[in-house]
């Protein structure tokens, strides 16, 4: 069964901002980047599928990324998905944003300094 | 959305299966690597996928226009569901396409005649001028535009600036022979001011318009207008500077008028130049008010600007001759509300019935879906407990009205396009029935008409159906299949409102029959049955003399009243019932002068031979006819209408007095005579419908030469006698032509033509509304009664007699039935007094057409109770119980 408890349920919107992260150092494909979330966050959210290709499809529609076919490290046919330039400064712009509001989520909740 | 994903919808659907299948053998084998054998690899691969189909579907939603797919989506489900149910499906479209047709044919000739302009050059400044009288306005609405005397519109051309142009043109008639001997023919004409063509901006088709230099007395140039060049001259393009006779004088075509050009009317066939055949008198004349003068205003100046130039001319003119009738001030008409004005009235009351079929249509619909909705109500129940979103159950139902409408709306375009034909048909008078035909702006309307019939219709029964008693509903519909209060009170007041409205369309419709049918029985003041009547005009040329008009006019009613079976012939210029043709004012010798301000009485023009009141049976009062003696010479007799004694000679006997008439309406007099008056005869009417004016006979023998009018009393039908008349005609003068073979019937009935035609549509839209309200009665009791089988069935197991039900059934469908009634008998009340000036002899509180109306509604409504509510008693307890 899939474990979509409240606690690993992604918040709105930063599933996007996940993905552009991934991709910053390497094209991959969906189920690396899927695998590369799910460990960089010690398993700690687990991307849904159901969510993951609608995201990426959403991403390619904005240019924010491009897609092309090639083979994996096991040698399977696998499409693999590029930030661009504009998806690098939407990143950015994301990350900004995503910085300021768990600063300010911090503070309200009374840690010092915000959470950083 | 992407567009681009949208349209390679398939290719990016395996692809993304390509990239899914990837992604589970990437797991698969991260699995085996963790231990597993390839099978549970795979199988837990998938697990923790879930499932593809969700993934495809979600981006297939993402990737497709929303609302496209959806509509896509409904329309299906919509035709399924109609198709499921074909009765109310045919029944639906059927009103639809009804009321459709009536409306968009309506507005076809509503907007051919009233909202389309001419096509003119720049026809917003054009204006038709009249003159008008201000005393004038409350008596007799056609004063209010009293047609122009020539003298007048020659001082209001010189003296004014404040329009571009101005041109005059007045109706006559010509004697058309051809170069070859061809049959003559009478035809209408009309002579106008060189400048008209120029000023309207109409090129013709073939030669050249009028030139300033050919609108003098004597002038011999005539235009053709493009039917009687087709009919009479084959289109013949040589036509143009060839000569045609008119009246026996050669007159040189100059040109001939384009097709469209059917201006003042179709009826007019050539035209010539004003002053052609007017005598230098005429055109100086103040009260020979025969023209029409139409103006283009100049583009830096305003209406009343201009009009105030030409108003303060016509003052002066009105100071400057007070003992003629000029009027005080002019007044001006849209060229569009001129040529429409006598029609407007009843083609506004005609959209008025269309608007009301309209309703009642979209009630009808309405109603029906609220009925079909009530016995769906389960299904949508169930769909809604099971999570269906309230607005996708309402689109649904406006998917399915729409396309009711859509259906009813093709067929009923597909009507009125036939229907149109039909009405421009009957209607060929207009004056601008050519131009009566359907167009993109019309489709444009009824395609509104349409959406806004099927978004009411949908919306009344989808809220109706979809209400927030849900689980309630399911559950009363689980347990006795009775609708809930709420549903039956919209569509009870549903059916309340149309019967309402079928009830004022019924009233207005019986109102204008009645009112028809008291203008055909009105008596004239005549003997109408087995007359026949006939004009001839004797040309001037030829007929020269008096003597020679009066030896043939005595010749033709000598060989006439030879004729077997002819009981009497009579020759005038009219008779009553054949309009107005013009009238004249006059003073009473013996009484003292009038003051100068007072404004002359005036009397409607007639001549009349000596046998001209005993052949039409008008009787005479006191004093005589004219006897053979007052004809030749000149008598100097008249004859006056019973109107016009009472209402100058109040007590006096009017024999022996005389009438002062100015002398140049009298061809042969040299100065302005005295009349003796001789008679006096019994009033008549000119036509059906307005109110009889005062009248003064002159005898037509004296040889004055004016269009003749010959009327036979024959002793069987009068048609028969047009053969054997228009032959002595044609012994006599070969060459003479004749026009207006008529009955007398037919005469009177040419001026009943617009209050019969009016009478009929509206019955038509009435009978058409009643059939609707019937069918909405009909099929919304049906349903009622159906929803209440089981109900019923426990009634009768409980013990109930079967007429108790039928009673119950009854009364459950004439309360709205009654309501309906009541109501539309009140918005009746106030209705019918906005067209009472319509109605003749006829009030709108009519006590037979009311009760008539009630009666008919009353039975209908019974009717379609009963035949539900007699199958509702008929029905098997046990049955009705199991039907659940």
């Amino acid at each position: 069964m899939r474990k979509s408890q409240p606690q690993n349920e992604m918040l709105k919107g930063t599933l996007d901002m996940m993905i552009l992260r991934t991709l910053v150092s390497s094209d991959a494909h969906g189920h690396t980047i899927a695998k590369v979330i799910e460990r960089t966050s010690e398993d700690l959210l687990e991307v849904e599928q159901g969510s993951l290709y609608p995201a990426l499809h959403r991403l390619e529609d904005r240019r924010w990324v491009t897609s092309y076919w090639g083979v994996s490290e096991n040698n399977r046919k696998a499409k693999f998905y590029r930030l661009t330039a504009e998806g690098r400064k939407q990143l950015v712009r994301e990350t900004n944003r995503w910085r300021q509001m768990t600063r300010a989520i911090g503070l309200v909740m009374g840690e010092e300094g915000g959470a950083q | 959305m992407s567009w681009l994903r949208f349209l390679h919808r398939k290719r990016s659907d395996d692809e993304l299966q390509d990239e899914m299948e990837s992604f589970l053998a990437e797991e698969a084998a991260d699995n085996e690597t963790r231990g597993m054998s390839p099978g549970e690899a795979r199988r837990q691969a998938r697990l923790k996928f879930g499932s593809t189909e969700k993934v495809r579907e979600s981006l297939w939603m993402q990737n497709s226009p929303l609302a496209l797919t959806n509509i896509g989506r409904d329309v299906k489900y919509a035709f399924r569901t109609l198709r499921r149910t074909p009765g109310f499906s045919i029944i639906a479209i059927v009103v639809m396409a009804l009321c459709m047709g009536t409306a968009t044919s309506l507005f076809t000739i509503v907007r051919s005649v009233l909202l389309r302009s001419l096509p003119f050059r720049d026809p917003d400044r054009l204006v038709v001028v009249y003159e008008h009288r201000r005393g004038a306005a409350a008596n007799a609405a056609n004063f209010n535009y009293t047609p122009v005397a020539t003298a007048d519109f020659y001082d209001w051309r010189s003296k004014t600036h404040g329009f571009e142009d101005m041109a005059i043109f007045r109706y006559g008639a010509y004697n058309l022979t051809g170069e070859r001997n061809e049959l003559p023919e009478s035809v209408r004409s009309a002579a106008a001011s060189w400048n008209l063509f120029q000023l309207l901006g109409v090129k013709p088709a073939l030669g050249r318009a009028f030139i300033e230099s050919e609108d003098r007395p004597g002038s011999t140039a005539t235009m053709l207008t493009w039917s009687v060049f087709q009919r009479r001259f084959a289109g013949d393009p040589s036509i143009v500077g060839r000569q045609v006779h008119l009246d026996g004088r050669p007159f040189t075509v100059v040109g001939v008028l384009p097709s469209w050009f059917t201006y003042p009317d179709a009826g007019i066939q050539l035209w010539v130049p004003y002053k052609a055949d007017a005598t230098p008198d005429l055109l100086q004349h103040h009260d020979w008010h025969q023209s029409q003068v139409i103006a283009r205003l100049r583009p830096d100046v305003s209406l009343a600007s201009a009009l105030a130039q030409v108003g303060a001319v016509q003052y002066q003119l009105h100071l400057q001759y007070p003992h003629d009738p000029v009027a005080e001030d002019v007044a001006p008409r849209s060229l569009n509300e001129d040529l429409a004005g006598n029609v407007k009235k009843s083609l506004n009351l005609m959209m008025c019935a269309v608007g009301c079929m309209l309703l009642i249509g979209c009630l009808n619909l309405s109603n029906l879906l609220v009925a079909r909705g009530a016995t769906r109500q389960k299904e949508v129940a169930i769909r809604s407990a099971l999570g269906a979103q309230r607005a996708t159950l309402i689109r649904e139902q406006l998917t399915e009205s729409v396309l009711i409408c859509v259906a009813g709306g093709v067929g009923g375009i597909l009507l009125s396009i036939f229907a149109t034909r039909l009405l421009a048909h009957a209607w060929k008078d207009l004056p601008t029935a050519q131009g009566i035909y359907i167009d993109g702006y019309v489709i444009a309307f009824a395609c509104v008409l349409m959406f806004v019939a099927a978004l009411v219709a949908g919306l009344l029964s989808a809220f109706s159906t979809t209400g927030k008693t849900m689980m309630k509903a399911l559950q009363t519909s689980a347990r006795t299949g009775a609708s809930s209060v709420s549903r039956t009170a919209l569509r009870r007041s549903l059916l309340t409102a149309e019967i309402g409205i079928t009830v004022v369309l019924l009233v207005a419709a019986g109102l204008l029959l009645k009112s028809f049918m008291r203008l055909r029985s009105t008596n004239v003041g005549c003997i109408t049955q087995n007359m026949l009547t006939l004009q001839y005009s004797l040309p001037g040329k030829k007929y020269d003399m008096p003597e020679k008009v009066n030896a043939f006019n005595e010749a033709l009613l000598e060989r006439v009243r030879a004729l077997p079976g002819v009981r009497a012939a009579a020759l005038g210029n009219t008779v009553p019932g054949a309009g107005y043709w013009g009238d004249f004012v006059f003073t009473v010798k013996e009484h003292p002068p009038l003051n100068p301000d007072e404004s002359l009485p005036e009397a409607v023009m007639r001549w009349a031979d000596p046998g001209y009141f005993s052949a039409l049976g008008i009787p005479l009062m006191s004093g005589r006819f004219f006897t053979s003696d007052d004809r030749g010479s000149l008598s100097y007799k008249v004859i006056v209408s019973h109107q016009l004694a009472s209402q100058y000679f109040s007590n006096d006997n009017p024999i022996g007095r005389h009438l002062h008439v100015p002398a140049h309406f009298h061809p042969g007099a040299p100065n302005d005579v005295d009349y003796e008056i001789v008679g006096v005869v019994g009033d008549t009417l000119y036509q059906v419908g307005k109110d009889s004016k005062a009248a003064m006979y002159f005898p037509l023998l004296e040889g004055i030469n004016i269009p003749q009018m010959l009327v036979v009393h024959t002793a069987s039908e009068p048609l028969q006698f047009s053969v054997p008349v228009q032959k002595q005609i044609a012994s006599l003068d070969p060459e003479l032509p004749v026009s207006g073979v008529l009955t007398m019937d037919q005469v009177i009935g040419e001026s009943l033509v617009n209050a019969s035609l009016s009478a009929k549509l509206v019955l038509a839209l009435a009978v058409l509304s009643l059939l609707l309200a019937s069918v909405g009665l009909y099929g919304v009791l049906s349903y009622l009664a159906t929803q209440r089988i089981t109900e019923l069935g426990i009634r009768m197991a409980l013990g109930a007699q079967r007429d108790q039900l039928l009673r119950l059934m009854l009364v459950d469908g004439l309360q709205p039935a009654l309501f309906g009634l009541g109501l539309g008998l009140v918005v009746s009340f106030a209705a019918t007094r906005i067209f009472q000036s319509m109605l003749f002899g006829t009030k709108p509180l009519d006590p037979v057409v009311l009760s008539s109306v009630m009666a008919t509604l009353l039975a209908v409504a019974i009717l379609a109770c009963l035949a539900p509510a007699w199958r509702a008693s008929r029905l098997d307890p046990m049955q009705a119980l199991r039907s659940e």
